[in-house]
């Protein structure tokens, strides 16, 4: 009986263990096999300058203009998405803190809404286009991803403030503090490291996010410098370049590639940094 | 010619006032009922806290003695299911249903909870944040009465080298003092205790329950505990519950010798 039950704990560990580093191993796989492919394109010229003729055909340039639109487009959605996230996840857990059935209502439409495919906001944000009479633009595009990455925010924030303590919710309170205060004082201070992921999270999905954009920030080999002007995306620069079959060509969308995996790195250990410094005080 | 004129009072009425406020309790309840769906939690409660006393709660678990305490906070709002009738009387406002803002009723009394809940902030901020509610914007006077606070509850002297440093880096026993201090800045007349001590060690029970004794002179304090002996050196006022409903009520002398009731003397055979 003893034999069996150790050998039992062993096999479950294994297979545990195995399970955790693989996924590790295959995400350092994904990140050399990019890297090695795209090492020979990548050079200065990549990140500091926009297509040149022939550009396509593996003349000279690099893929700035998709760098700034998709910075600019993943900047402004995760503005706007803060502003509609932050305030609805507080409201979820602090003013309908009596109403639990609202509360797993509007949880699961936003959950609903995280599970909608992009393309189908790419669509939606096209229809608005259409609507408004307006051209594939930054703004298009901002918007739409604003749309698609605001459920991933309130969620997410909402997940951790809803584990925040029942008792310092009521201690807030019981101080006097109303419902407002105890939101933006205590329980945003308290959940600030979700509130970190979340924008985070948010980012990620909205630079990284290829179907959004596709109808609705349209392509352009110039850097916007106005809303109403198309944008680039890293992701439809690697989705372009990578149908080439000129093999430069390719290369470079590893390149782009490399270019997008290192700017979602360098935020998530960013915001890794300023969510432990910011929750130093938080009760745990 | 615009200023209020000011109210001129008889010698009798001033006299019947301040003995008012000295005698007279400071919270009545009556008939106070709380259901949750089917279940009555509290069963028509009365009773008076006398001004400037410990009143102990005292009743086995379950008996709706944080119940009680939450609904004089107000409290239960934060649960839907509760359903509250009756009445709470501070001074002469009902506050069950009263036009008063909620928080500054909740703003009459200091809540101290089961175990600490330091706000997610620097040991001065947690004591300045009551005062921030207050409208005290002065940054001299709100030093000095986080000083005086802090000294209050004996814990200037722990931490005046790292007033900034974070809440959760004090001992329990210290973070509930904090708490305690933090109540105290809003300038409550009642202090709601609900287990206090139960989180702590017995050093740290020990200062609470004699910062208890003096606090008491300023102070109304409303005290629900499990410690029989806390409860027999602190009472100046016992309740007893069970249930739901009160029991027994009385000075603590009389009720700990001889208990009326058959479900009194049990608790206090076995303690529960």
């Amino acid at each position: 009986m003893r034999r069996i039950k150790i050998l039992e704990e062993k096999f479950f560990v294994y297979i545990s263990a195995f399970m955790a580093y693989s996924l590790i191993a295959v995400l350092a796989f994904i990140i050399l096999v990019v890297f090695v492919k795209g090492f020979n394109a990548l050079n200065l010229d990549m990140i500091l300058k926009t297509p040149r003729g022939g550009y396509y055909y593996g003349g000279e340039g690099g893929v700035l203009n998709a760098i700034m639109g998709s910075v600019y487009i993943a900047f402004g959605a995760t503005i706007i998405a803060i502003f509609i996230g932050m305030p609805a996840a507080l409201y979820i857990n602090v003013q309908l803190v009596r109403y639990r059935r609202t509360q797993n209502t509007i949880r699961y439409f936003l959950d609903a809404l995280w599970g909608i495919p992009s393309i189908v906001y790419c669509a939606f944000g096209f229809a608005l286009i259409l609507f408004f009479g307006m051209n594939a633009s930054l703004l298009a595009g901002i918007i739409t991803v604003a749309l698609l990455i605001s459920p991933i925010m309130v969620r997410t924030f909402d997940e951790v403030l809803s584990t925040i303590p029942k008792g310092l919710h009521e201690a807030s309170l019981a101080m006097g503090s109303t419902r407002t205060e105890t939101a933006f004082r205590v329980m945003f201070k308290q959940g600030f490291s979700g509130f970190i992921t979340a924008v985070l999270l948010s980012f990620g999905r909205g630079i990284g996010d290829a179907a959004s954009v596709l109808f609705t920030a349209g392509y352009t080999d110039n850097v916007p410098v106005n809303l109403d002007e198309p944008a680039a995306t890293l992701p439809l620069a690697i989705f372009f370049q990578l149908g080439s079959p000129i093999p430069e060509v390719r290369e470079r969308a590893f390149a782009s590639a490399v270019i997008l995996t290192v700017i979602i790195l360098a935020l998530s250990l960013g915001a890794r940094y300023l969510s432990k410094r910011y929750s130093r005080t938080n009760l745990k | 010619m615009f200023l209020p004129e000011p109210e001129i009072m008889s010698d009798k009425e001033v006299i019947s006032m301040s003995v008012e406020k000295s005698v007279l309790p400071v919270l009545r309840v009556r008939n106070l009922n709380v259901y949750a769906g089917n279940h009555h939690i509290l069963d028509d409660v009365n009773l008076d806290i006398p001004r400037n006393k410990i009143t102990v709660l005292l009743g086995p678990s379950g008996c709706g003695k944080t119940t009680l305490l939450k609904c004089i906070n107000k409290l239960t709002d934060l649960y839907k299911e509760l359903k509250v009738t009756g009445n709470i009387l501070i001074e002469h406002d009902d506050i069950l249903n009263t036009t008063t803002n909620i928080p500054s009723i909740r703003q009459k009394m200091g809540l101290l909870s089961q175990r600490p809940y330091p706000l997610p902030v620097s040991i001065y901020k947690n004591v300045a944040y009551g005062l921030k509610l207050k409208g005290v914007r002065d940054k001299k006077l709100v030093e000095f009465s986080v000083e005086k606070h802090l000294r209050e509850v004996g814990l200037w002297e722990e931490v005046k080298n790292r007033l900034h440093a974070p809440a959760t880096s004090l001992s329990i026993g210290q973070q509930q003092r904090l708490c305690l201090a933090r109540g105290l800045a809003v300038k409550p007349s009642i202090i709601l205790a609900d287990e206090p001590t139960s989180a702590l060690d017995p050093i740290s029970s020990k200062i609470i329950e004699n910062l208890f004794k003096d606090l008491k002179r300023h102070y109304t304090i409303i005290l629900v505990t499990h410690v029989l002996r806390q409860a027999m050196r602190l009472a100046d006022h016992v309740i007893f519950m069970n249930d739901g409903k009160i029991i027994e009520q009385g000075q603590p002398e009389e009720l700990f010798k001889n208990p009326k009731t058959e479900e009194m003397r049990a608790y206090l055979v076995d303690g529960n």
